[in-house]
């Protein structure tokens, strides 16, 4: 099943064009991998999907579900989550309040508290820290701080902007350990990354943006054996 | 009487107008925290809850209390309808524009009231037969201490509203990064609709308890303690809550003080005395972050 089917997006900011066209679908269960060097409008794609452009043309269906003209606070509710570049948590809040705010939109007192034992399950460090101002977390649990906070909302389709930016190598790792965990658990993912290895690697599909247009598109195998995705993304030559 | 004893006296009688500072000053901290805007009708906003709080006295026949919720939940509503009608929909505009429609707004609340209520004073009904408490060499008065305690109990109350419950952990969030706090499915509208619902609420109390406290309320009456409120939650770091309770009551300390040392025609100088001292040596006021300001 299509979870996310994006559809001749295109976005202008001002008289730049950031996005031209762009089509890709996401379907159930798979980890799908947006690529792009810097600039090439990989986040400006999840900020127009997560409704937080104002002006877009083309569409964004969700479940089957034109979602373009819903705000972008009614989203999470429907299971569309978006994890924003630069991890954005409440520093001045606890890691625990950072989490419930996750799960704003929810009612379900149980379902909420299994869902924070879920999270401390997969981020110990988090549970650890869980009373201590999320200002005071480093770049790793940071991250991990924002995926989980993502999670607690249920997701059934989560976006990712680069959450390796800016991470240690050996921390890096571990944050695609965690997509994939995440993935196992049965949350679709749409990523965002510059670390086209080990995104690769991790994902069922892929494409490439370059300035605003989608260059190539397939499994996360074919994108890898590409030549010039080889030169350009992946150092090989 | 010996200074130090008049140093004293003048403490207690800063605490209690302090307070009402702290009171009104914790709704433009609120306010500028969430859509940094400084909100000049606020002070306004506090002299309608003293005439909402009069006419539920005299005409609804209400005591203190109901009164002062019935005032209270006016207020909010003012509040919320100033942001919907005037703020929000120059939410991307230039602050100046904002800031020229704040002014605006409390002109326009400022003339209404004297078209509605009439330009003279009323005097405001007492619930409290005057009586004065002897505490050693110093006295304090029963309205006083209706004003003390019902400020902190106020501020009490919305502290635990804002540190634990949902609404008020999202008004954090949402000051702390608003597009952050709606991709957490935040509805951000409601949110500021909540902002000015609690901060116009504690104000309209201000209102109340200032009218006791002088016997008289006018459609003016909230020029100055509303500019006095502002310096207040500047002085503690405007957007910082607890900020605008240490401001207003230094606020009203001083104010007091100067009373005892000098003549009290310094009495409204001082304020912006202390502030400009205080921002000299804290740019950021007495509880803000050194460095750079937050986004
Ligand atoms: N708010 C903005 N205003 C104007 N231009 C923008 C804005 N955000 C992004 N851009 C431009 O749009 C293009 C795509 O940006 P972005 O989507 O952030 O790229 P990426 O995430 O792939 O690095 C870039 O040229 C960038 O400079
Ligand atoms: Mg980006």
């Amino acid at each position: 099943m299509t979870v996310l089917a994006v559809e001749s997006l295109s976005v202008h900011y001002g008289v730049i064009q950031a996005l031209k066209e762009v089509s890709f679908a996401v379907e159930e269960g798979e980890i799908f991998t947006l690529l792009g060097a810097n600039g090439a409008g990989k986040t400006t794609t999840l900020r127009a999907i997560s409704g937080l452009l104002p002006k877009t043309e083309g569409k964004v269906l969700f479940q089957g579900r034109d979602i373009t003209t819903i705000p972008a606070h009614a989203l999470p509710a429907l299971g569309l989550v978006h994890v924003p570049e630069g991890r954005r948590i409440f520093s001045g809040l606890t890691v625990a309040d950072n989490l419930l705010m996750g799960a704003y939109h929810r009612r379900d007192k149980q379902g909420i508290a299994e869902d924070l034992q879920n999270v401390y399950d997969l981020f110990p460090r988090l549970f650890e820290r869980r009373k201590q101002d999320a200002g005071s977390l480093s770049g790793g649990e940071q991250q991990m701080l924002a995926m989980g906070r993502g999670l607690m909302s249920r997701p059934s389709l989560l976006l990712l902007d680069e959450p390796s930016m800016g991470l240690a190598p050996i921390l890096v790792q571990e944050i695609f350990d965690f997509i994939k965990e995440i993935n196992q658990r049965g949350t679709t993912i749409l990523l965002v990354e510059q670390n086209a290895h080990l995104a690769l690697q991790v994902s069922h599909k892929a494409c490439v943006l370059e300035t605003g247009r989608i260059a190539l598109a397939g499994t996360a195998r074919d994108v890898a054996a590409d030549k010039r995705i080889q030169e350009v993304y992946l150092g090989v030559s | 009487m010996p200074w130090h004893i008049a140093a004293l006296q003048q403490l207690i009688n800063g605490l209690a107008l302090g307070s009402v500072y702290a009171l009104i000053a914790l709704g433009y901290t609120m306010v500028y925290g969430i859509i940094k805007l400084i909100n000049f009708a606020h002070g306004d906003i506090y002299m309608l809850g003293a005439y909402f709080g009069f006419y539920a006295i005299t005409m609804l026949k209400l005591s203190l209390v109901p009164a002062m919720l019935v005032s209270m939940a006016a207020a909010a509503l003012v509040g919320v309808l100033l942001e919907r009608i005037a703020y929000r929909p120059l939410r991307s505009s230039s602050r100046i524009a904002v800031l020229i429609t704040a002014i605006g707004a409390s002109l326009l609340f400022q003339s209404t009231a004297q078209l509605v209520f009439g330009a003279s004073f009323k005097p405001f009904p007492q619930a409290l037969p005057f009586r004065r408490i002897q505490l050693g060499p110093v006295f304090i008065t029963n309205r006083q201490l209706l004003i003390f305690g019902v400020a902190v109990l106020l501020m009490v109350l919305l502290h635990l509203i804002v540190n634990y419950t949902k609404v008020g952990k999202a008004m954090r969030a949402v000051a702390i990064d608003k597009e952050a706090a709606l991709l957490m499915g935040v509805n951000i509208d409601r949110i500021i609709s909540a902002t000015f619902a609690l901060g116009s609420a504690l104000a309209a109390a201000a209102g109340i308890l200032v009218g006791m406290y002088y016997n008289r309320i006018d459609p003016y009456m909230g020029m100055m303690p509303g500019l006095k409120a502002f310096v207040a939650a500047v002085l503690g770091g405007i957007g910082i809550v607890p900020g605008a309770v240490v401001g207003g009551l230094l606020m009203g300390v001083a104010e007091n003080l100067v009373v005892t040392i000098g003549s009290s025609t310094l009495r409204d100088a001082v304020a912006f005395a202390v502030l400009i001292v205080v921002l000299l040596f804290r740019p950021n006021g007495l509880l803000g972050k050194k460095g750079i300001e937050k986004v």
